[in-house]
């Protein structure tokens, strides 16, 4: 104890401690309130999960609410009674925003769920002491609410040489440890030893500050009376070595970082947790509470609260039953309620001001000020920064502070991250040497907020990012897929119609074969010759197919005639016969008669039009042949526009089908050609014109 | 004379020489810079509205990176308007008040699903797919994936859509900035005095 070499943190402050108010009178019980009222979230981590509902009897002791996830904690009930609700009531949170809470309407029977203590607890294995500690809902009790189970369960590489339990509550105000230190000493030794015997530390050293000498003096009395415990002879914690180091007053000293600089010398770099340098800090009161939870089995079910303040006649540290409703205190110490300017939780350095006396205490809640108005009076108006850079001397983790303001104030928020900003323990004794009274650590809190906000907002726009692209993606996929099934369809289409068609023209193939002989003799060749042979032999050729044609038809008329009367002839003798397929034979005669009227018809009236038609041409001849003649027509016309356009490309003129197949195409030829081809095609217009005349006369006189 | 022309072939093989080197330099250790588009994109704010008129966040970056103005984006306001100006070598212009207002309030939509018909319009029209649901069954918005874009009131045949503001939670809550230096300690009865001490 003496001797022992301590280092020191740069910067701090001396303010005045106001401990005395206090920190003289012992620990009393809080009584039992009206109601409690338990918030989800005590602790760092995510909320506990309620495992009752409104109504449940529970039990002093009995788990209401069980943690979700690794980093969290349970919530037991603190005292018997009923759950009259779970819902949004103000908690413990700068904002004043509320928060879940399980409600409690005590029967003030006080009754325990059945419990057990492991007082040999060295029998049990580890992960069952650990298990036991985590079931029993203890969150550090220093302020910041981690998980102890997470803490004394390092999974650094690093072996942990040092336990060090915190006692030195460097925050003005504040005295629930000291006085847990003076009344409860041999508790809190043995609940070290306990961390130790999970920790496994070369040495546990119990730091306070020079300022509590009578904790000091009564830790050191129970380490020594603990020598007799059982426990120290155990293999595990045989050789370990135990001492206290009493440190300087001078706040922030009590920070977890701070305090093991000081007695380690060693500096927790940024971003790192101690264990990285070998240390495992917990608080006295931390200490206590697993000695309550391993030997007596009792979960986290009340703390150590400083009531103080000028607000009040009975300050002291009450041992409160978590959930208590700050104004069910009330009566207990004694508030005087109109002199109360403001409710602050945790010490006035890091503390935050309450918005409603109905937030209950919490696992974390170490202090209560109740301050009248000259206690804190309004803050003094903002000045501008000098640039003393008395801030910077003050700082305990040698930020610039000013330096920050700046960045924090500008929005200057990467430059703040650069100077880093997130080392801030946000001790607030930039603030309390500033000169121009500049509220600096809510500038890096606001800073702070502002930079998560940002990553948030940044995360979620990547997020939506991703989202809107998978979707285009998707989306064009959907697209393409439909496309290929269009094209797809599209293909099938084709083909069926190809088929179709192939079909069709090889039907029409056989057909046009079958009629091949009869449109040969008569009108394509017919208008053949009469286009290659000009229009002076047309007239004649027209008389000569339409006498061929009367020929044909005659024929025709006459063969369709045989048939039928063949058929005729049949069908008689198969009446006689009384055969089956008379009715076939019927059909066919009926067939083969209309096909012989038909054939009678087409040559009444080819005589007729032969006869009626001055110049004796066949209709359907003259109608061919008008076609042939207009096609003579634009195949002339395009004659002399492609002579036109190239003069010398005689082939091209020569191989023209308008021209006479018979006269050999030649260069010289070519105008003569062309002029004739023209005259041609003027006189087949003429004979066209005269072809539809006549056509439009036979249709008169046949209607 | 030949003194003279030594030099000059010397300094033209030294030319040559380093020449060389930095151009296989550049070939070799050539650093694939972001491209801008990328860049702009990154800045903006994603919500996929469209009220700058273009299909979402990256063609409005394409557009800007071809020579677009950078004001046309209401959810990102000043700030995202400032971050392309200096990207970009632009200067700072106001929000075009044609595409909209910024809204400080945050907001997500939420059905009312009694009221759903199950059209699957709002599902259609979603650009981060953030709604969920079947034709004719109830539809609902996944609150974390929706940006608050507003594209899903306006097809909705029934109105049941409605923008919601999100209400603040422990977890996004922050402290507020000090007032500074001009103004007076209104609203600061937050903060904690520790001076007076």
């Amino acid at each position: 104890m003496v001797g022992r070499r301590l280092w020191q943190i740069p910067g701090g402050i001396h303010p005045e401690e106001h401990k005395s108010r206090s920190n003289t009178t012992e620990i009393q019980q809080g009584l039992i309130p009206s109601r409690l009222v338990l918030p989800l979230q005590q602790h760092l981590g995510a909320a506990a999960e309620p495992i009752v509902t409104v109504g449940t009897h529970v039990l002093k002791g009995q788990l209401i609410a069980q943690p979700k996830g690794y980093v969290s904690c349970p919530v037991h009930a603190p005292t018997s009674g009923t759950i009259t609700a779970i819902d949004e009531q103000p908690v413990h949170h700068p904002s004043g925003i509320e928060g879940t809470c399980i409600t409690l309407e005590p029967d003030q029977k006080d009754e325990w769920i059945e419990h057990h203590g492991q007082p040999t607890f060295w029998e049990l294995e580890r992960s069952d002491l650990l298990s036991l500690i985590q079931e029993s809902g203890i969150a550090g009790l220093g302020g910041a609410g981690f998980p102890t189970r997470v803490k004394l369960n390092p999974s650094s590489e690093t072996p942990i040489q040092t336990l060090l339990i915190n006692g030195v509550e460097c925050e003005p105000y504040i005295t629930a440890d000291d006085r847990l230190m003076r009344e409860r000493a041999d508790a809190i030794v043995l609940g070290s030893y306990i961390m130790a015997y999970l920790v496994q530390p070369e040495e546990i050293i119990f730091a306070t500050e020079d300022n509590k000498p009578e904790a000091a003096e009564a830790l050191s009395d129970a380490i020594d009376r603990i020598k007799a415990h059982p426990l120290t002879h155990h293999d595990r914690l045989s050789t370990l070595s135990v001492s206290i180091a009493v440190v300087p007053t001078k706040y922030p000293s009590g920070g977890e970082k701070q305090i093991i600089q000081i007695i380690t010398g060693k500096e927790v770099r940024s971003g790192a947790i101690p264990a990285d340098v070998g240390v495992v800090c917990q608080n006295v009161g931390t200490a206590y509470a697993v000695e309550r939870a391993v030997c007596h089995g009792e979960p986290l079910i009340s703390r150590i609260t400083t009531f103080t303040g000028e607000g009040l006649y009975k300050p002291g540290n009450y041992e409160v039953l978590l959930g208590t409703p700050i104004e069910e205190m009330y009566d207990q110490v004694a508030v005087r309620e109109h002199r109360i300017k403001r409710l602050i939780m945790g010490g006035p350095m890091m503390g935050f001001t309450l918005k409603s006396a109905r937030v209950p205490i919490v696992k974390t809640t170490n202090c209560i000020i109740a301050a009248t108005a000259d206690e804190f009076p309004e803050p003094p108006p903002e000045l501008p920064c000098i640039r003393c850079g008395a801030c910077a001397d003050a700082c305990p983790v040698q930020l610039l502070p000013q330096q920050l303001y700046w960045y924090s104030k500008t929005h200057n928020f990467e430059q703040a991250q650069h100077h880093n900003l997130f080392d801030c323990i946000e001790c607030g004794a930039c603030a309390y040497v500033c000169p121009s009274n500049i509220p600096l650590v809510q500038y890096y809190r606001f800073a702070k907020g502002e930079i998560k906000a940002i990553e948030l907002e940044n995360h979620k726009a990547d997020h939506s990012r991703e989202r809107f692209e998978a979707r285009q993606a998707r989306l064009e996929k959907e697209q393409q897929e439909k496309e290929a099934k269009r094209k797809e369809r599209a293909r099938k289409a084709a083909e069926a119609q190809k088929a179709k068609a192939a079909k069709k023209a090889a039907q029409e193939a056989e057909k046009e074969a079958e009629k091949a002989a009869d449109k040969e003799s008569n009108t394509a060749a017919a208008a053949g010759t009469a286009t290659s042979d000009g229009t002076n032999r047309s007239s004649t050729t027209e008389k000569n197919l339409s006498e061929k044609s009367l020929e044909q038809l005659e024929t025709a008329f006459n063969k369709a005639q045989k048939k039928w009367k063949d058929a005729r002839k049949a069908l008689t003798e198969q009446e006689k016969k009384g055969s089956d397929h008379i009715e076939a034979y019927r059909n066919k005669v009926d067939k083969l008669k209309a096909k012989m009227d038909a054939a009678k018809e087409a040559l009444n009236q080819h005589g007729s039009a032969a006869t009626q038609t001055a110049e004796a041409t066949d209709i359907t001849a003259l109608i061919i042949a008008a076609a042939q003649a207009r096609t003579d027509v634009t195949k002339a016309e395009k004659a002399l526009r492609q002579f036109n356009d190239q003069k010398k490309s005689e082939s091209d003129a020569s191989s023209d089908p308008l021209s006479d197949p018979s006269s050999a195409p030649s260069k010289e030829a070519l105008e003569a050609q062309l002029a004739q081809a023209q005259e041609q095609a003027a006189t087949l217009h003429q004979q066209l014109t005269a072809a539809k005349e006549a056509a439009k006369a036979t249709d008169e006189t046949d209607n | 004379m030949s003194t003279g022309l030594f030099a000059l072939l010397a300094l033209l093989g030294l030319a040559a020489l380093f020449g060389a080197i930095l151009g296989f330099a550049a070939v070799r250790f050539k650093v694939d810079a972001d491209p801008v588009v990328d860049q702009i994109d990154s800045i903006l704010p994603q919500t996929q509205c469209g009220q700058c008129g273009f299909p979402g966040c990256r063609p409005y970056a394409e557009s800007i990176a071809g020579g677009d103005t950078h004001n046309k984006c209401p959810p990102g306001g000043e700030q995202v308007i400032q971050e392309l100006s200096e990207l970009l070598g632009r200067d700072v212009l106001p929000l075009d008040e044609e595409h909209g207002e910024v809204s400080d309030v945050k907001k997500v939509a939420y059905i009312r699903e009694d009221e759903c018909i199950g059209c699957t319009k709002c599902i259609q029209a979603c650009p981060v797919d953030a709604i969920l649901g079947a034709a004719k069954q109830m539809h609902t918005v996944i609150v974390d994936e929706c940006t608050g874009c507003d594209l899903c009131v306006e097809p909705c045949p029934v109105d049941c859509i409605d923008m919601l503001p999100i209400p603040e939670t422990q977890q996004s809550w922050h402290w507020e900035k000090p007032t500074g230096v001009t103004h007076s300690p209104k609203g600061r009865d937050n903060l904690i005095p520790v001076q007076n001490l």
